[in-house]
C-alpha cells in the first residue's frame, strides 16, 4: 500500500465517522479525551497523589467542587481534577492498547479460520469456544494473585478475553467473502494464500474490522473499569476505575457525590462515544441501516 | 384492440433529477397477437411493464395521450379497481426470474388454486380442474401440482409461472424475459408450449414478449418493436422488420447477433453504451452511437414516421436507408461513429 | 506436440447420506459424477469451444484444468507434464501460462481494487518485476483490452459498465502473456450489442498473442462464430467432438442434433425443426450404467443401457460417443 493510500485511508475513515450524527458526537468526545490524555502533565493543576492544603492551611479533605478545586477533592485531600486528567491518559492507553491487540488477535484468528476451513477452522473455533467460557474477572484475579498488580497484566487479561467475539464475527464475514468469485479469480491469478487473506479478503471486511476495533476498545475500557473498581488494578497507574476504587475503600461513597460522578460520567461518555463510532461503521458495513 | 398505448411517458423523480425511463412510447396489441419488444438493459422495458400493471412508485410521473385495455382507460382507473378487475384477469404477468416468484413453503398447486379463488367464486374442484388443464398445456404432469417449488427445475418453474398467468383466462399476458438464463433445450420447450397454448381454442391470448434475445423474438412474434433509451426506435411486422429494417440501431443489432446458420458472418458490435437517462438530450437518443449521424440529428428529436402502413421508424434519415443497409454490413462503418473514438 | 492433453478426467462429489438415512437404511453416500471420463487434446493456438447445458460438467472441467480443484481421477498434461505432479515452482509457472476469464464481470473483480491494481495484481503475485516494469506492462495490457489507461486506471469496478469490467477481466487474464486461456461464458452477462466487441477482442488477442483458448458456453450461436473445434458435453461426458462447422451442419450424436435443432435463429422466416428428444435434464447423481443420454434418446437401444459408448472417430477429426455408429 502506497503512502498516499494510507493518507486516503484516514481521510475516508474520517468521512465515514462524521457522516453520521452519532459518529460526529462520538468522535468529538474521543478527540477531547485524547487531547486531555496527551497534554495531561501540562494541563493538570496539581500532582495526582499530592495531598493538598487549602488557603487556610487545612488539609483539603472531601471538598465538594469549588473554584479552588473544580472537581472536588478526595478523602486524602487530592485534587480530583488532576487525578481525572492523569487517569484519562492511563484509561485511554489501556483501552487503546487492549482494544488494538485484541482486534489483531481476533481478526487473524477469524481470517485464518475462514480461509483454511477444515481442521484448522475446527481447532481455532473450538479454542474460541473455550475462551468464551472463561470468565474475565476470575482470570484476572488469578493472574494478579500469581504475578502481582501490574498494568500490563490488566492489559494481557483483557486482551485474552476481548478478542473472542471479533474472531467469530470476522470469521463469518470472511467466509462470505471467500465464496465470492473474485477470490477464486485471485487464486487463478497466482496469489499466494497470505496474499489472498490480507490483500483480498481483509480489505473487503474493513468496515467490520473498524467497527469491532471500536467495540473492542469500548469493552476494554469497561473491563478495565470493572476490574479496577474491584481493586484489581495497578495502584501506581491510576485509572477512572481506580478512582472509583479509592472512593469505595474510603467508605465515603454515599457522601462524596463528586468523587463518584466524574469518573462514572467519563466512563459512560467514552464507552458511548466508541459505540457511536461503531454505529457509523455499521452503516457502512450494512448499508440498509442508513438513516434517510 | 386489446392494448392501446399512445405517447406514454414515465419519469422517475430522484435526488439528482428526472430519469426519463419511458419517453413517448406508442404501441398497440391486437387480439391473438404476439408483440415482441427487443431491447437491452436500460432501454426502459421494465418501466414499461411496471407502468402497464400499475406498479410504479408514487414518485413516478406517468402521462399518456391514451392507455386503454379493451377500451377501458387503465391510466385514469383508480389503482384498487385496476387490481381487482384488470390485474391477472385481464392482464397477467410472467415476471423475470419467475423461478423466485413462487412461495417456497406452499405446494405449487395450492398457490394456483389460491390465486383463482381470490379472484373468482369457483369451488375447489373447479379450480383444480383449471390448474390441471393448464399444467397439461405447459407440459407439466398433474402430479407436480402436489410438489413444492424446490422440487421443480428452473425450466419447470418457468412453465408453472406461465400456467399460473393463464389461470384466469387473461386477454393479455406480459412475459418479461421468459427464457433468459435457461438452457437452450428448456427454452425451446417453453417457446413451443407458448405456441401450443396460443393454438388452443378456448384461449385467444395476446402476448407482450419482452427480451433482449433477438432470435427468440424473431421466432415468436407477429410484430416487433425495438426499444432504446426509453423510446421505440422502430416497430413493424416481424418479417418486414428483418427483411427491410430502417433504423440504424436495428441495422446494428442485426449484425451483432451470431447465428448458427451464418457461421462465417462477421459480427459487428455497436460501440458505446446507452445514454444516461438523467441527461436532457435534445436530439435523437441514438445519435452518439449512430454511424450515420448528421448535425440535424443532434438538434431535434426525430418524429415517429410511418414509413409504410404498420411500419414506424424514429429517424430523420430514412431516405438514405438503401445506402445505410449496405454500409451497416461493414465493420469500418461502425468504427466511425462518435462513440467509437 | 499438443499443448494440453486431458485423459479420462473424472470429478466426483460425494453426498453424505442424512443422519436418518444412515440410521434407518444404512444408506451409502451418493455420488455426483460431475465429470466422468473426459478425454481430449488441444493444439497450440486453437480455439476449442465446449458446449453443453447446465450440469454437463463443462465449468467443472475448467476448474480442474486451471488447477483450482483437484480431479478425482484422470490426468491433465500441460506441455506433456502432468499437472498433479508439479512442484511449487512449476505450479507458479503453470499459473503464469494458464489463465481464466470469468463469467460474471460483476463478481470476478475485487470491489476494493482500482483497474490498475487489478491488472497489476497477477504481475505482483507471480513475477519479480519492479514497479516501473509492472506499471508499463499493466498500462500496455489495459490498452490492449480496449480501454484507455489514463482514463480507466484509477476507476473502481462499480464505476464501470459490464462490458468495461469484462475487458478488465480479460486484461487481468492476459497480462502475464499466458499460453492457454480458459474462458468460462465470458459474454453471458453482457448486453447483446456489446458482446460482439468482446468476442472480437478475444479472437484478435488470441491471434496476436498466439494463445490457445478453451471457450465454454451454452450458447451455440456464439460458439459457432468463435471456435475452430467444438466439443459437446452431456452429464459429464463428451458426446461429440469435431470441427465446428461440421458439427453444427452435420451433427451425428442424437443429443447434438437435438441441441442444434433447438437453437433459435434471428430470422422470422426460419421454420425451426422440433428437437428429437424427450424428458428433462437429469442430474448427474448416481447415474445408471451405459450411455448417459439413454433416458432421453429417441433412438435408444438395449446396448445403450448396458455399455458406455466410447468416443470414436466417424470421420477424420470428428468423433462421436454413440452406439449408432
Amino acid at each position: 500500500m502506497k503512502l498516499e493510500s494510507i493518507k486516503d485511508f484516514f481521510v475516508t475513515q474520517y468521512g465515514i465517522i462524521t457522516s453520521n450524527r452519532f459518529g460526529k458526537f462520538g468522535a468529538s468526545i474521543i478527540l477531547f479525551f485524547g487531547v486531555v490524555a496527551l497534554l495531561a502533565p501540562w494541563i493538570a493543576p496539581h500532582d495526582l497523589w499530592e495531598s493538598l492544603r487549602d488557603s487556610n492551611g487545612k488539609l483539603a479533605m472531601l471538598r465538594p467542587p469549588s473554584l479552588e478545586f473544580p472537581l472536588g477533592t478526595t478523602a486524602m485531600g487530592r485534587d480530583i481534577l488532576s487525578q481525572m486528567i492523569f487517569a484519562t491518559r492511563t484509561t485511554f492507553l489501556i483501552g487503546l492498547v487492549s482494544g488494538l491487540i485484541s482486534i489483531v488477535i481476533g481478526a487473524n484468528i477469524g481470517l485464518f479460520s475462514a480461509f483454511y476451513g477444515g481442521k484448522i477452522d475446527e481447532i481455532l473455533m473450538r479454542f474460541t469456544d473455550i475462551v468464551y467460557g472463561m470468565p474475565f474477572l476470575p482470570f484476572l484475579i488469578v493472574l494478579i494473585s500469581l504475578f502481582g498488580r501490574n498494568i500490563w497484566f490488566v492489559i494481557i487479561a483483557i486482551c485474552c478475553i476481548v478478542w473472542r467475539t471479533s474472531a467469530r464475527v470476522v470469521r463469518s464475514q470472511a467466509l462470505a467473502i471467500r465464496q465470492r468469485q473474485f477470490i477464486l479469480a485471485a487464486k487463478a491469478r497466482g496469489c499466494s494464500n497470505l496474499r489472498i487473506i490480507y490483500g483480498h479478503i481483509m480489505p473487503n471486511i474493513l468496515p467490520l474490522l473498524l467497527l469491532y476495533t471500536s467495540f473492542n476498545i469500548a469493552w476494554s475500557v469497561l473491563a478495565e473499569a470493572g476490574a479496577s473498581f474491584l481493586g484489581f488494578s495497578d495502584p501506581d497507574n491510576l485509572t477512572w476505575g481506580g478512582i472509583l476504587y479509592n472512593l469505595w475503600i474510603s467508605g465515603k461513597i454515599r457522601t462524596a457525590w463528586w468523587w463518584f460522578a466524574w469518573p462514572s460520567i467519563c466512563i459512560i461518555l467514552l464507552v458511548s462515544s466508541l459505540v457511536f463510532i461503531s454505529r457509523a461503521y455499521e452503516e457502512v458495513a450494512n448499508p440498509r441501516l442508513k438513516q434517510r | 384492440m386489446i392494448l392501446e398505448i399512445e405517447n406514454l411517458k414515465t419519469y422517475y423523480r430522484i435526488e439528482k433529477g428526472v430519469v426519463k425511463a419511458n419517453d413517448g412510447i406508442s404501441l398497440s396489441i391486437k387480439e391473438n397477437e404476439v408483440v415482441g419488444l427487443a431491447g437491452e438493459s436500460g432501454c426502459g422495458k421494465s418501466t414499461l411493464i411496471r407502468t402497464i400493471i400499475r406498479l410504479v412508485p408514487q414518485s413516478a410521473q406517468v402521462t399518456a395521450d391514451k392507455m386503454t385495455f379493451m377500451d377501458q382507460d387503465i391510466l385514469a382507473m383508480p389503482e384498487k379497481e385496476f387490481r381487482k378487475k384488470i390485474l391477472w384477469q385481464g392482464i397477467a404477468l410472467v415476471p423475470q426470474s419467475a423461478m423466485n416468484a413462487l412461495n417456497p413453503v406452499y405446494r405449487v398447486g395450492d398457490q394456483c388454486t389460491e390465486a383463482i379463488k381470490a379472484h373468482t367464486d369457483y369451488g375447489k374442484a373447479e379450480c383444480e380442474q383449471i390448474v390441471k388443464r393448464l399444467f397439461d398445456a405447459v407440459g407439466l404432469q398433474a402430479g407436480m401440482m402436489k410438489a413444492y417449488p424446490h422440487e421443480f427445475s428452473g425450466g419447470m418453474r418457468q412453465r408453472a409461472m406461465i400456467a399460473m398467468s393463464l389461470l384466469l383466462n387473461p386477454a393479455l399476458v406480459i412475459m418479461d424475459e421468459p427464457t433468459t438464463g435457461l438452457d437452450v433445450l428448456v427454452q425451446e420447450r417453453i417457446l413451443r408450449n407458448i405456441k401450443e397454448i396460443r393454438k388452443m381454442s378456448e384461449s385467444s391470448v395476446s402476448i407482450l414478449l419482452i427480451t433482449h434475445d433477438i432470435s427468440v423474438i424473431a421466432e415468436m412474434s407477429d410484430r416487433i418493436g425495438i426499444m432504446y433509451a426509453g423510446r421505440l426506435m422502430e416497430s413493424a411486422e416481424s418479417m418486414e422488420l428483418f427483411n427491410e429494417p430502417y433504423h440504424p440501431y436495428t441495422l446494428g443489432l442485426k449484425n451483432a447477433f451470431p447465428s448458427i446458420k451464418a457461421i462465417d458472418r462477421e459480427l459487428i458490435s455497436i460501440p458505446g453504451s446507452p445514454p444516461n437517462l438523467l441527461e436532457d438530450i435534445p436530439g435523437c437518443l441514438f445519435a452518439f452511437r449512430c454511424p450515420f449521424v448528421i448535425p440535424e440529428c443532434e438538434k431535434t428529436r426525430p418524429p415517429d414516421l410511418e414509413i409504410k402502413p404498420g411500419h414506424m421508424v424514429h429517424c430523420i434519415r430514412t431516405d438514405h436507408v438503401e445506402e445505410f443497409r449496405k454500409l451497416a454490413g461493414d465493420k469500418k462503418t461502425w468504427q466511425s461513429s462518435k462513440s467509437a473514438t | 506436440m499438443a499443448i494440453l492433453e486431458v485423459s479420462d478426467l473424472k470429478q466426483y462429489f460425494y453426498l453424505q447420506p442424512t443422519f436418518l438415512g444412515k440410521l434407518v437404511g444404512g444408506a451409502k453416500p451418493r455420488i455426483i459424477k460431475a465429470v466422468d471420463g473426459v478425454s481430449f487434446s488441444m493444439q497450440h493456438g486453437e480455439i476449442l469451444g465446449v458446449a453443453g447445458e447446465s450440469g454437463c460438467g463443462k465449468s467443472t472441467c475448467c476448474l480442474a484444468i486451471a488447477k483450482l480443484r483437484e480431479p478425482t481421477d484422470g490426468t491433465i498434461r500441460y506441455k506433456e507434464q502432468n499437472i498433479s505432479e508439479m512442484s511449487k515452482g512449476e505450479i507458479r509457472n503453470y499459473r503464469r501460462e494458464v489463465q481464466l476469464i470469468f463469467q460474471d464481470p460483476y463478481e470476478s473483480l475485487n470491489p476494493r481494487y482500482t483497474v490498475f491494481d487489478l491488472v497489476a495484481e497477477p504481475l505482483r503475485a507471480l513475477t519479480d518485476k519492479n514497479k516501473t516494469e509492472v506499471r508499463e506492462r499493466a498500462h500496455e495490457t489495459i490498452a490492449m483490452a480496449g480501454l484507455t489507461p489514463e482514463e480507466y486506471k484509477n476507476r473502481y469496478p462499480h464505476q464501470m459498465s459490464g462490458g468495461e469490467r469484462q475487458r478488465v477481466g480479460i486484461a487481468q487474464a492476459l497480462v502475464l502473456e499466458p499460453k492457454l486461456v480458459i474462458a468460462d461464458e465470458p459474454l453471458s452477462m453482457l448486453d447483446v450489442s456489446i458482446r460482439a466487441g468482446i468476442l472480437d477482442l478475444i479472437r484478435d488477442l488470441s491471434e496476436r498473442m498466439n494463445f490457445s483458448c478453451i471457450y465454454v458456453s451454452h450458447d451455440l450461436s456464439i460458439l459457432s462464430n468463435i471456435s475452430e473445434r467444438l466439443m459437446i458435453m452431456y452429464l459429464g461426458r463428451i458426446m461429440e467432438l469435431g470441427i465446428t462447422k461440421e458439427v453444427i451442419t452435420e451433427p451425428y450424436h442424437p443429443y447434438a442434433q437435438a441441441l442444434i435443432a433447438a437453437v433459435p435463429i434471428p430470422d422470422p422466416a426460419y421454420k425451426r425443426p422440433i428437437p428429437k428428444i424427450k424428458g428433462e435434464v437429469a442430474q448427474p447423481i448416481d447415474p445408471p450404467p451405459g450411455c448417459r443420454f439413454q433416458t432421453r434418446c429417441l433412438q435408444v437401444m438395449d446396448i445403450c443401457r448396458g455399455t458406455e459408448p466410447p468416443l470414436k472417430e466417424v470421420k477424420p477429426g470428428h468423433s462421436v460417443a454413440c452406439h449408432l455408429y
